[in-house]
């Protein structure tokens, strides 16, 4: 019998090692694997390549990441807000590298290394300083940049439900990068609200079908609130 | 002259914006679009974390974490409306799905290039966030902004001196003195504020407008 459940957070990445790619889902606050990033906080794990849409913010989750110093690199298309005072600080102190990419390119590196394609040409950011070196090329009327995909080692994803096979769907915009991350991970890891019996999710609405994750995690409602 | 406000200006946009069509606002001033879109009429708001059909904000108390706009603002979701990931919201923006995109500036050129994601400052954190996509991917990229920079000087110019968003991708401006389309032969006036004459918006502007197309 296969049952992707693990017990705790903390067991879901104990073997994340030091230098390690980790994609973490979320939108701000939304779909934030939150209990995931606390749990990788404390399991310790040094020069992580982070790949999220944003820096972090407040003082939760990524943020906190982020100010105990255990990011290396970050990929994301939005680092600067009002209160990501934390990758601010290290960024001007040369603390921690940033590769910005223009969001829909970022959400197609990660979906294209989910699906295996090696590259794919994009007409955004074309005759743009996100360009600035990269190959470009004239397809029909219009130009283009060749963008390579991201894969990662590890994918942080927070889901509203699972069964035991992984397989997830979501809740409202919490969606957002969930799926994607999911694909494009080596080892997907979802943190979820509750886990249901096989078959009590309607197949016809599985949106991260269970291939695309290897361990769920369930977190109990009193943590969810406390964050 | 009076020059329009924010909230003029965003119903000035609204006003250009027909029943069915899937329409992308953009953070800040455009936001405000929403507001003023003519009710009773099926309107697709879009936006990058995977919405269509979005609503406007919800009243307090009833803000729901996982239901947020691209600013992060609690919203709602219209009947009808539908969820979905990221790489399926960018394939509707890049795939020339949307109608319009909604964006603010800080530059526009003559030829239609757009500045508004980096004012090219070195100490500046940069962020792009889904504006290179947007401006594209739109079929129609409208640009809401203030017509001078609070030292006066003309946001509309021969070159953009700050980094481009996107090249050749704004179709239309709306300032808070004017309504200006980009074509290929150049600025046309569609229409200015009350008490604002074409030959004062010309000499405020700096660079080359025609009025062949202000309406009599």
């Amino acid at each position: 019998m296969i049952d992707k459940s693990v017990a705790s957070a903390e067991a879901a990445l104990a073997d994340v090692p030091d230098g390690a790619t980790v994609m973490i889902a979320g939108f701000g606050g939304a779909g934030q694997p939150v209990q995931l990033i606390e749990a990788l906080i404390a399991q310790g794990a040094r020069e992580l390549t982070i790949v999220n849409n944003n820096a972090g913010n407040g003082d939760a989750g990524l943020a906190a990441l982020i100010a105990a110093k255990r990011v290396r690199k970050i990929l994301c298309s939005f680092p600067r807000q009002a209160d990501s005072w934390h990758f601010d600080k290290l960024y001007r102190a040369g603390g921690i590298e940033l590769e910005l990419v223009p969001q829909g390119t970022l959400a197609e590196r990660i979906r294209a290394a989910g699906a295996g394609i090696g590259a794919f040409f994009t007409p955004t950011a074309y005759g743009t300083k996100l360009a600035e070196g990269k190959e470009t090329r004239r397809i029909g009327e219009r130009d283009y940049v060749l963008e390579y995909p991201i894969h990662a080692d590890y994918a942080l994803v927070k889901a509203d439900r699972a069964d035991r096979w992984g397989n997830l769907v979501y809740r409202k915009s919490a969606r957002n990068f969930n799926p994607i991350m999911a694909s494009a991970a080596k080892c997907t890891v979802a943190q979820v609200r509750e886990i249901v019996p096989l078959g009590a999710l309607d197949p016809e609405v599985v949106v991260t079908p269970g291939i695309f994750v290897k361990r769920v995690v369930k977190i109990a409602a009193s943590l969810r609130k406390a964050a | 002259m009076k020059k329009l406000d924010r909230k003029e200006m965003a119903a000035r946009v609204a006003r250009d914006i027909p029943e069915g069509a899937y329409v992308n606002l953009g953070i800040g001033l455009p936001t405000l679009v929403a507001d003023y879109l003519p009710k009773g009429k099926d309107i697709f708001l879009h936006s990058e974390n995977g919405i269509l059909g979005m609503g406007p904000k919800p009243p307090e108390g009833e803000q729901d974490p996982d239901l947020v706009n691209a600013g992060k603002e609690p919203v709602t979701l219209l009947t009808g409306g539908a969820f979905f990931h990221h790489a399926d919201a960018f394939a509707m923006i890049r795939g020339r799905h949307l109608d319009f995109a909604v964006l603010g500036a800080f530059q526009v050129s003559v030829a239609g290039d757009l500045a508004n994601w980096h004012t090219g400052a070195p100490d500046a954190i940069p962020a792009v966030g889904g504006a290179m996509d947007l401006a594209v991917g739109a079929k129609n990229v409208l640009v809401m902004m203030e017509h001078l920079t609070k030292s006066g000087e003309s946001k509309i110019v021969e070159r953009c001196t700050y980094p481009l968003t996107g090249a050749r991708c704004v179709n239309r401006i709306y300032t808070d003195l004017a309504v200006i389309d980009v074509k290929p032969d150049g600025l046309h006036v569609v229409d200015m504020v009350e008490g604002l004459s074409f030959d004062e918006l010309q000499r405020l502007t700096g660079v080359a407008l025609k009025k062949t197309a202000i309406a009599a």
